[in-house]
């Protein structure tokens, strides 16, 4: 038989899952995956394709998100969660260096080495993979590379999953990022379930991935059973609860800063900070300098931080976003509009995370069709 | 010991002695601060009081009687840089309570003895009566933020403490929102983080020991709660519990029962 290569497309029984997640892990990654904590289907370490969400679903609307029970036993039978991939690579608190006082009264500088982190990302849909994406020309194509960011995402193997069940608050198909994934993985799998049947398609999309695939005999997909995998993810995309004009978007905010629906968010909105911080591609951070107490040595550490606290745009003498007002429209324009100036494009990827994790259910779908029904042009 | 050190006391208004606990309570790290500073005046560890003047005094607890509200004049006095510490001194405490009602009903049904009680009307934190330079909150004070205070003021730099709300704390550590996940009530989105997300942490919902936030929108988290199915005696309690004399807090618990009773009138009318 000839060997397998990029861009081929085999097919795996869901048994073989175990292997293939053993044989990723023999190659020295250690497997990040959706688990089964707190009600919620999170990201953490993974032993095995035993602990990922089997038979698990989520029902999820603007502010509410389910654990629920399916009756058969996919293992990627559900939308995103409340964690995303952003927190493996730009951690949300990081030490940057340390000062220590000499005794001639100068001092010295340490710096922590980057770290590497050897992770295999399993089960990596297609908006978080455009996600990764857009953090990666925020914080390495720039003309200051994060390194910290830089050596975490230096290995890493992705096994990529093509979306076949939807979330009520997802509209990456109206944002061109899903729900098939297009490239940036080394396998692509596609779960499908039918009345006898429950297989995989794997796409192979690198060598590495090759490699993995090539090390127990599969066989080629056949044609049918890649049909039974691309109508799934098309009939996702077809399914998808919520959609964004992407044509005008960013011409549509920009010319709305004074629309009054601004108001309106505003007095609904709570100012909490989770739409940011659940939000794949921000990457806000505050940093914050540290003593011992006997004043020898200093820390300066990195943490997350959000548009949506007044310290966020505090220069001397205030904060130059005062009102709730002024934070959320930085917050929308931000991501729908000009990011497109600063990045080459728009700084949200459709995955719905921050319409379900709003405790409020402020759902920016929602707002930009309000703006546009009362566009100031 | 440096014969310079920066002298600390720490005094007791109305309060349980928690938060002076947890100065104790910094284990390792107390003899770190007991080395790096005299401690003038404790009385959770020792009877005896040092003379003034202080460099730096944390004062716990929330003035109650027209004796203590002597008392703090004297220690402000006496005090270069005056901390209140937890939600007593900081907003009055469980006892302002007190504040929403006639306190002499209270006393002639506890004592046997009313005469005997010399109280004042309200519970108040410690900023209404002094100046006060920092602020730390909760019932009890974190202590990892009480070593921050100590340590910045020592080291004469701005204390890292955020006002930022509870939220913040939940997504930094990647927990799962107890409100969206479980529609459990959570005042995390409206409370000053510093405990570092203990409720939801634990699976509960966050109940405000903090007090508010920075500018945080409580007429719009009450609307939630409201929606949610809340009747408005809970929600009055919720904002109505450690930090019930916060202003924030306290204007949004006597917002809710004005709205909740004009509603009553109005049905009543019909
Ligand atoms: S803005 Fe919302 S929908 Fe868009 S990527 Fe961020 S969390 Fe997802
Ligand atoms: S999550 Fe919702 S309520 Fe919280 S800051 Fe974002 S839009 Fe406002
Ligand atoms: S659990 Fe509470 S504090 Fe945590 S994110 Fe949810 S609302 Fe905020």
């Amino acid at each position: 038989m000839v060997p397998l290569g990029v861009g081929d497309l085999a097919v795996m029984r869901p048994d073989e899952l175990s292997g293939l997640l053993a044989a990723i892990q023999g190659r020295g990654y250690t497997l990040l995956g959706p688990t089964v904590r707190d009600a919620a289907i999170v990201y953490g370490e993974i032993a095995g394709a035993d602990d990922l969400p089997i038979g698990w679903t989520d029902e999820q609307s603007p502010g509410s998100y389910r654990l629920t029970k399916r009756s058969v036993g996919t293992f990627f039978g559900y939308a995103v969660g409340p964690h995303s991939w952003k927190a493996t690579f730009h951690r949300p608190e990081l030490t940057l260096w340390q000062a220590e006082r000499q005794e001639n009264g100068g001092f010295t500088i340490h710096e922590p080495v980057p770290q590497t982190a050897r992770v295999a990302l399993i089960g990596v849909r297609a908006c978080e993979l455009a996600a990764i994406r857009i953090q990666d020309r925020v914080l390495l194509e720039g003309p200051f590379a994060d390194p910290h960011y830089a050596a975490r995402r230096r290995d890493v193997f992705v096994v990529a999953v093509n979306c076949t069940e939807p979330g009520a608050t997802c509209f990456c198909a109206s944002l061109g990022t899903g729900p098939s994934v297009g490239s940036g993985f080394d396998l692509a799998l596609t779960e499908v379930v039918t009345d006898t049947e429950h297989f995989f398609v794997a796409e192979i999309g690198s060598s590495q991935g090759a490699e993995v695939l090539g090390e127990w005999p599969v066989d080629r997909a056949s044609r049918s059973q890649i049909a039974e995998a691309t109508a799934r993810t098309q009939a996702a995309a077809d399914r998808m609860g919520r959609s964004v004009d992407a044509r005008d978007v960013k011409e549509v905010l920009a010319r709305n800063l004074e629309n009054p629906r601004w108001q309106e968010t505003a007095d609904r909105c709570l100012g909490c900070t989770n739409c940011t911080q659940v939000c794949p591609t921000c990457f806000c951070t505050a940093v914050h300098d540290l003593t011992d107490l006997s004043g020898r040595t200093a820390t300066r550490v990195r943490q997350w931080d959000s548009c949506f606290t007044r310290s966020f745009s505090y220069v001397h003498g205030g904060s130059v976003r005062r009102s709730g007002m002024s934070r959320y429209r930085q917050w929308l324009t931000h991501k729908l509009s000009y990011w497109a100036d600063e990045f080459g494009s728009l700084g949200c990827v459709g995955c719905g995370r921050c319409i379900t994790w709003c405790p409020k259910g402020i759902d920016l779908t929602e707002e930009i069709a309000a703006i546009r029904a009362l566009d100031q042009r | 010991m440096a014969a310079t050190a920066p002298r600390l006391a720490v005094w007791k208004f109305a309060s349980c002695d928690g938060c002076q606990l947890s100065l104790l309570d910094l284990e390792d790290d107390l003899l770190a601060v007991a080395g790096a500073v005299e401690i003038a005046s404790f009385p959770e560890a020792s009877r005896a009081v040092g003379p003034g003047p202080y460099d730096v005094s944390l004062v716990e607890g929330s003035i109650t009687t027209p004796h203590d509200a002597e008392r703090i004049q004297d220690i402000r006095r006496n005090s270069r840089i005056l901390v209140a510490i937890g939600s007593c001194a900081t907003a009055g405490g469980i006892q302002a309570l007190r504040n929403f009602h006639a306190v002499k009903d209270f006393v002639s049904l506890v004592y046997a003895h009313p005469t005997y009680i010399d109280t004042l009307a309200t519970s108040t934190p410690i900023s209404e009566h002094v100046k006060v330079d920092h602020e730390l909150h909760g019932c009890p004070i974190n202590k990892r933020q009480l070593l921050e205070l100590l340590n910045a003021t020592l080291n004469g730099r701005k204390p890292v403490i955020s006002p930022h709300p509870v939220c913040t704390e939940c997504k930094r550590k990647g927990i799962v929102c107890v409100m969206v996940a479980q529609d459990l009530v959570c005042m995390g989105p409206v409370t000053h983080a510093g405990c570092g997300a203990l409720c939801p942490r634990y699976q509960r919902g966050c109940f405000g020991c903090y007090g508010p936030s920075d500018a945080p929108n409580t007429a719009a988290f009450a609307s939630s709660l409201d929606f949610h199915g809340l009747p408005p005696e809970a929600s009055v309690r919720l904002f109505r519990s450690f930090a019930a004399g916060a202003p924030e807090f306290r204007d949004q618990s006597l917002a809710i029962e004005e709205s909740a009773k004009r509603s009553t009138s109005s049905k009543a009318g019909h």
